[in-house]
């Protein structure tokens, strides 16, 4: 068992966590962005899949049973995560506390340099969100139950859209980078692999990003509207 | 003095081990009680320290960099030699042994050289175990290259890091010793007296370089691993920190120093640049494996090299040296290219430089077996030059690289001074008048792994009575106040001068009288000279700063001032020894082909000196060397 | 050419420090950017100012002894290139060149450009070795290394112990130091026995001392004057965690 902390007390025990949650926030977000695809199906399609989220595991569980099992995971993983960042990073900044007169960036991308703002970015949406989508508290015309309306409405406002693009934008940077750190945090490397790597962490992050981007502009461009 | 080099009698290949069986040992339990004092880290200090934390004894380890693993070997590139014969052409210890003595000149100890031949092989098994990463075969057996001169393939090889890999390999071990807590290590910190009761090597004073603060430390014996001289000429290929500082401190508080006459030019570096060139920077010689060296058959022929045709270029070493060619020995290689050059015929901006030309061996071995040899030394020297060597071929010209001379010692590394040894380059032992190519590192490595930490021990056997004597004796009272008297004198000397214009002009007058060529006439001047320039660098040296923080002007002031008691040593030893031999050319020594002439009757011997004390002529002790396995003949590379 | 000079001055560990403004009249493009700076001091001590501090010695590439932040690069612009290896035709004439002491928590700056590495021999320490007392080695050609391994060990033990990499990281991370002896001795098979402890207890060492963690920014190869690629990184992480999750760790 003491082995386990000094593994959590570890810098590299703390990237691993990084890692393992991080891959675990990315599958989410990966498997949400699918089924948020269901959108361009019309109303039922969603609203089905939403209300199957709703019963999932059933008849083990009962409504919302599973989907709060599931909700404390991502709920812990999100909380692991973020911790971790707060003390590595405050860790990182006592290392170099004294900046350089001139400095040059040789190959660290825009993306690896902005992991704590893209994370910081991605959480304060995901408050807003849940608040906009999931208790409908921001929303201005929030109808329980029918997700269809209640996203296709709440695009309808520019400013929301907005929101959710630049979002969004700062989600795929952070996945980008995140995803190929991932891999090498956890010593997934080699002459094979590092290629693939590198061109993988790019596809999921524009797609992912693509597609989460692509819901609100096709609100706003009348592809998809209320009547489906 | 009567010198005893404590030779074990016996037939030649015995005697190494009659020796280990006569010195007496000290007991594990007694080891604990000893303190050593090691100066160095180098192959030599770093394998030294080491074993002997491993034995049990406590050590202290001094180097001047921040860090053991920076010490100047780690700039050699060509390899080390051993008596493997894994190549199965013909190689064994007598070669090894035969060769060293030959190319050395005749000038050494033969059973010194046999044990070093011997333990060669140990050196090899001791280093791939640690995880030196030599150069392999396919099969994953060890490769070997030849080297200066040997017609054998007995160098092994990490690509041009060999030096470094090897003392990567030391250094680890000695740090596995730190952590055990045998071996404590003091970086960034300059010995600068050696201390003596009742003529006994009993400890050191030295400066703590980031603090400026002198200190104290005792020991029931010292060993110096502090390398080589050869920043006495300013210009070398010596790290810019090499000094004679800790040996000349030795020699002054009794130490013989043997043959410093006895310097290596090395024939491939970098032709000097401009004025302020600080250092020179070597091409490993195994280039000359594969490069042909030539020059322009006219008189400052100022083509390209590309231009030149076949039959206008003087492969000058291949025309007089048929049988050896581009692989004769060092100072063979050296001379002709002074000889060429001062004949006019010399490349490059200063006319001194000859080509090491690459473009045959590309075209039979192929761009990239040649990468893969000297990649690192052609992007080395692309860097310093702006030149690509795969199209034009390297400038190359002579620069002063290794120095035979040293402390004397005898068989068992001790000096004349009980309890006060030298190992490596610091001591004159293996090399006669002329060190063969990758056989420095073979021999720093013996002496630290395998010679030292036994031969130590039969010395302090007898010392186990001995009361201990603390850092509070008046010796270290004394000792501490002249070396604070120096650098007070140093200090507030407040001259015109700065330390490296003064060490330029040393440098050059060691050079012009006491380099490739050396005459009597010029000698006796430069005795003068030197006098001269050293009281007036006393007077006029200008160091800034204060001697209690980070201060590299002292530093260097304090090197430079050993530097000019050392100039003056050296000219009277090339002076005195009236003949030619291996680095020590005499010009009015020479046979008709402009070869070095040996002496045999008069000058077979080891010149010790003994200090006097500053502007007196030192006395000099001689040990005869008689060769009872080697046939002398005159060195012949026809 | 003439060129203008930025360089870090701190008369001792306790000062502040502050970036001081040199001219450089005359440089030649044959220069070392050492000898240019040996240049520079001259002239100061002819003008009584006290000359500037900074480590050097084999000035060959190979000691590791030199290094400095040359324009916001570590050891300057020049790819795979120590300080003292850099020569000043890589600047053209008029060029500002800022130089500044490698900037790191568990490098101090002694004075001027020299600061304290000790805390690399300590990782050493640590474990970066193989233990084998002298005497006790068999054959060399007992173990035979396949030439792949051997080159790959090669390319890692390189690393020459600059600081570089310390110094060009975003989070004064020293993870390309620690895994190139990882990986030199992980890829050997001297090295097999003590791989699993050495790799868990460097790293202890390595997080005991001031330095940052990792991010994987890349900045470290990119500088590194050994070329030293960050695959070795990963191969450390690797190592490490096999050792924390089988317990090789605790030995
Ligand atoms: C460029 C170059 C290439 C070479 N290539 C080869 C080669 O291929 N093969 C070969 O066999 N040989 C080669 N040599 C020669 C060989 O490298 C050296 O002779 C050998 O490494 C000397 O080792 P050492 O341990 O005796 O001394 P060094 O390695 O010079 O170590 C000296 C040590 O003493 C310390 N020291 C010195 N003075 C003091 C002091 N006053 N106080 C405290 N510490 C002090 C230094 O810090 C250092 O740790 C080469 C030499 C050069 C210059
Ligand atoms: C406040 C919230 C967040 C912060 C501060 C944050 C910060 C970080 C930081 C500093 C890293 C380490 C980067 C590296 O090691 O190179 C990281 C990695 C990662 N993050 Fe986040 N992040 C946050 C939220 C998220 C979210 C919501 C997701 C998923 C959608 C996510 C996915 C990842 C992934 C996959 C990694 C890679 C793991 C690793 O490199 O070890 N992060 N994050
Ligand atoms: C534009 C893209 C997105 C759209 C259209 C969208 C849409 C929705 C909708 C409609 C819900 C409510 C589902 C329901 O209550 O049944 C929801 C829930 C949620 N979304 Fe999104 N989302 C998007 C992007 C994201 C991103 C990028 C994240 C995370 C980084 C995220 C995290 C969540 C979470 C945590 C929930 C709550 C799930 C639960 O009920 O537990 N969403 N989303
Ligand atoms: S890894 Fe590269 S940069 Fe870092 S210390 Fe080694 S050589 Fe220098
Ligand atoms: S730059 Fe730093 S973040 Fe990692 S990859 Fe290199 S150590
Ligand atoms: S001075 Fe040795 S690496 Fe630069």
């Amino acid at each position: 068992m003491a082995w386990l902390f000094a593994f959590y007390r570890s810098q590299l025990g703390k990237k691993a966590i990084m890692a393992v949650t991080g891959f675990m926030l990315f599958g989410f977000v990966l498997g949400h962005m699918i089924g948020n695809l269901k959108l361009y199906q019309g109303a039922e399609k969603l609203n089905d899949y939403a209300e199957f989220l709703r019963n999932l595991g059933a008849p083990v569980f009962g409504p919302y049973e599973a989907l709060w099992i599931a909700r404390i995971g991502l709920l812990a993983a999100v909380g692991l995560h973020i911790l971790m960042a707060y003390q590595l990073t405050q860790l990182n900044r006592r290392a170099r506390p004294q900046a350089y007169a001139k400095k040059v960036p040789q190959k660290s991308t825009y993306a690896s340099r902005t992991m704590r703002w893209g994370g910081i970015i991605i959480v304060l949406f995901i408050v807003y969100h849940l608040l906009h989508f999931t208790t409908g508290t921001v929303h201005s015309d929030f109808i329980k139950y029918d997700v269809y309306h209640n996203v296709v409405t709440g695009f309808q406002n520019p400013l929301i859209s907005a929101f959710y693009i630049v979002a969004n934008l700062a989600l795929g940077f952070h996945l980008y980078h995140g995803l190929w750190s991932m891999v090498h945090s956890l010593g997934l490397s080699g002459p094979r692999v590092d290629p693939l790597r590198e061109k993988a962490a790019v596809a999921f992050a524009v797609i992912i990003t693509a597609a989460n981007i692509s819901f609100p502009v096709s609100v706003l461009t009348g592809i998809v509207t209320l009547s489906g | 003095m009567e010198l005893d080099a404590k030779i074990p009698s016996g037939p030649i290949e015995k005697k190494w081990e009659k020796a280990r069986f006569d010195l007496k040992l000290v007991n594990p339990a007694n080891k604990r009680k000893f303190n050593i004092i090691v100066v160095g880290t180098g192959l030599a200090g770093a394998s030294a320290a080491a074993t002997l934390g491993e034995l049990g004894y406590h050590v202290r380890a001094f180097c001047y960099q921040d860090s053991a693993r920076r010490a100047h070997s780690i700039a050699a590139q060509g390899g080390i030699n051993a008596a493997k014969n894994y190549q199965n052409d013909g190689d064994s210890i007598y070669r090894l042994f035969y060769d060293t003595v030959k190319g050395g000149d005749y000038r050494s100890r033969e059973a010194n050289v046999y044990r070093l031949a011997q333990v060669s092989v140990s050196i090899i098994d001791q280093c791939a175990a640690q995880g030196v990463p030599f150069a392999r075969e396919y099969g994953g057996m060890l490769d070997n290259r030849s080297f200066g001169g040997a017609q054998v393939s007995r160098t092994f090889y990490a690509r041009g890091q060999t030096g470094q890999q090897l003392l990567l390999g030391a250094y680890q071990a000695l740090q596995r010793q730190v952590s055990a807590g045998q071996v404590t290590l003091h970086t960034r910190n300059e010995m600068l007296d050696v201390v003596t009761v009742d003529g006994r090597a009993r400890g050191v004073i030295t400066r703590d370089m980031s603090t400026g603060a002198i200190e104290r430390y005792a020991a029931d014996a010292v060993v110096l691993a502090t390398g080589g001289y050869g920043n006495v000429f300013y210009l070398s290929t010596n790290a810019k920190g090499c000094n004679v500082t800790a040996a000349w401190r030795a020699h002054r508080r009794g130490a013989l120093f043997a043959n410093p006459c006895y310097t290596q030019i090395h024939p491939t570096c970098i032709p000097v640049s401009g004025d302020y060139q600080s250092k020179l920077t070597l091409m490993s010689e195994s280039l000359r494996n594969d490069g042909r060296i030539w020059v322009p058959l006219r008189k400052d022929d100022k083509r390209a090299p590309g231009d030149i045709p076949e039959g206008e270029r003087d492969y000058y070493l291949e025309r007089k040296y048929p049988a050896f060619g581009n692989l004769v020995p060092r100072d063979v290689a050296s001379r002709n290219a002074k000889d060429v050059c001062d004949d006019g015929r010399g490349v490059g901006p200063s006319g001194l430089g000859v080509y090491l030309d690459f473009a045959d061996a590309i075209g039979r071995a192929g761009e990239d077996k040649i990468k893969e040899r000297y990649g690192n030394l052609f992007h080395m020297y692309e860097k310093i030059t702006g030149e690509n060597p795969y199209q034009v071929p390297m400038k190359i010209y002579p620069a002063v690289h290794y120095t035979m001379g040293g402390l004397w010692v005898d068989y068992n590394l001790m000096t004349n001074v009980p309890g006060l040894y030298a190992i490596g380059e610091a001591n004159f032992s293996d090399h006669g008048a002329n060190r063969l190519g990758a056989s420095a590192l073979m021999q720093g490595l013996a002496d630290g792994y395998f010679v030292l930490p036994y031969t130590i021990g039969d010395d302090l056997a007898h010392r186990m009575g001995d009361e201990k004597i603390g850092t509070d004796h008046a010796a270290f009272d004394d000792a501490e106040a002249e070396v604070r008297g120096r650098i007070d004198g140093l200090l507030s000397a407040r001259g015109s001068r700065t330390v490296d214009d003064f060490h330029r002009q040393l440098g050059r007058m060691v050079w012009d009288h006491c380099g490739m060529a050396r005459s009597s006439s010029g000698l006796e001047q430069a005795l003068d000279d030197v006098q001269t320039l050293r009281e007036e660098y006393h007077r006029d040296v200008k160091v800034l700063g204060s001697a209690d923080t980070v201060n590299q002007s002292l530093e260097k002031a304090g090197r430079v001032a050993d530097f000019f008691e050392l100039a003056e040593l050296m000219f009277r030893d090339a002076l005195v020894r009236d003949e030619s031999c291996g680095g020590h050319f005499r010009v009015e020594h020479q046979t008709p082909e402009g070869e070095a002439k040996r002496d045999d009757e008069n000058f077979s011997h080891v010149s010790a000196w003994q200090f006097n004390g500053v502007g007196e002529a030192s006395t000099e002790h001689r040990e005869a060397l008689d060769f009872e396995y080697v046939k002398l003949t005159q060195r012949s590379y026809k | 050419m003439n060129l203008t000079l930025y360089v870090w001055r701190q008369s001792g560990p306790d000062d502040n420090g502050r970036m001081v403004k040199y001219d450089a009249p005359g440089v030649s493009p044959d220069m070392s950017f050492l000898e240019m700076l040996d240049v520079i001091n001259e002239g100061l001590i002819s003008r009584d100012e006290e000359p500037i501090t900074f480590d050097h010695d084999c000035r060959e590439g190979i000691c590791g002894s030199c290094g400095m932040m040359i324009n916001g690069v570590a050891h300057g612009p020049q790819a795979g290139t120590t300080a003292c290896q850099l020569h000043m035709r890589q600047f053209s004439d008029g060029d500002t060149i800022y130089i500044e002491p490698w900037r790191a928590t568990a490098f101090p700056v002694i004075k001027d450009l020299m600061v304290d590495r000790g805390a690399f021999d300590r990782i050493i320490q640590a474990g970066g070795y193989v233990s084998v007392n002298t005497g006790s080695a068999p054959d060399a050609n007992e173990i035979p290394v396949p030439k792949p391994d051997a080159d790959a060990a090669f390319m890692a033990a390189a690393c020459i112990g600059c600081g570089a990499c310390v110094a060009a990281c975003p989070n004064g991370a020293a993870q390309l130091f620690t895994s190139a002896k990882v990986s030199h001795l992980g890829h050997l098979p001297q090295g097999q026995p003590e791989r699993l402890s050495r790799v868990a207890n460097m790293v202890a060492q390595m997080e005991a001392e001031a330095f940052g963690s990792c991010t994987n920014h890349r900045e470290c190869e990119a500088v590194c004057p050994k070329e030293i690629g960050v695959e070795n990184i990963a191969q450390l992480n690797r190592d490490y965690l096999r050792a924390q999750l089988t317990g090789a760790s605790t030995v």
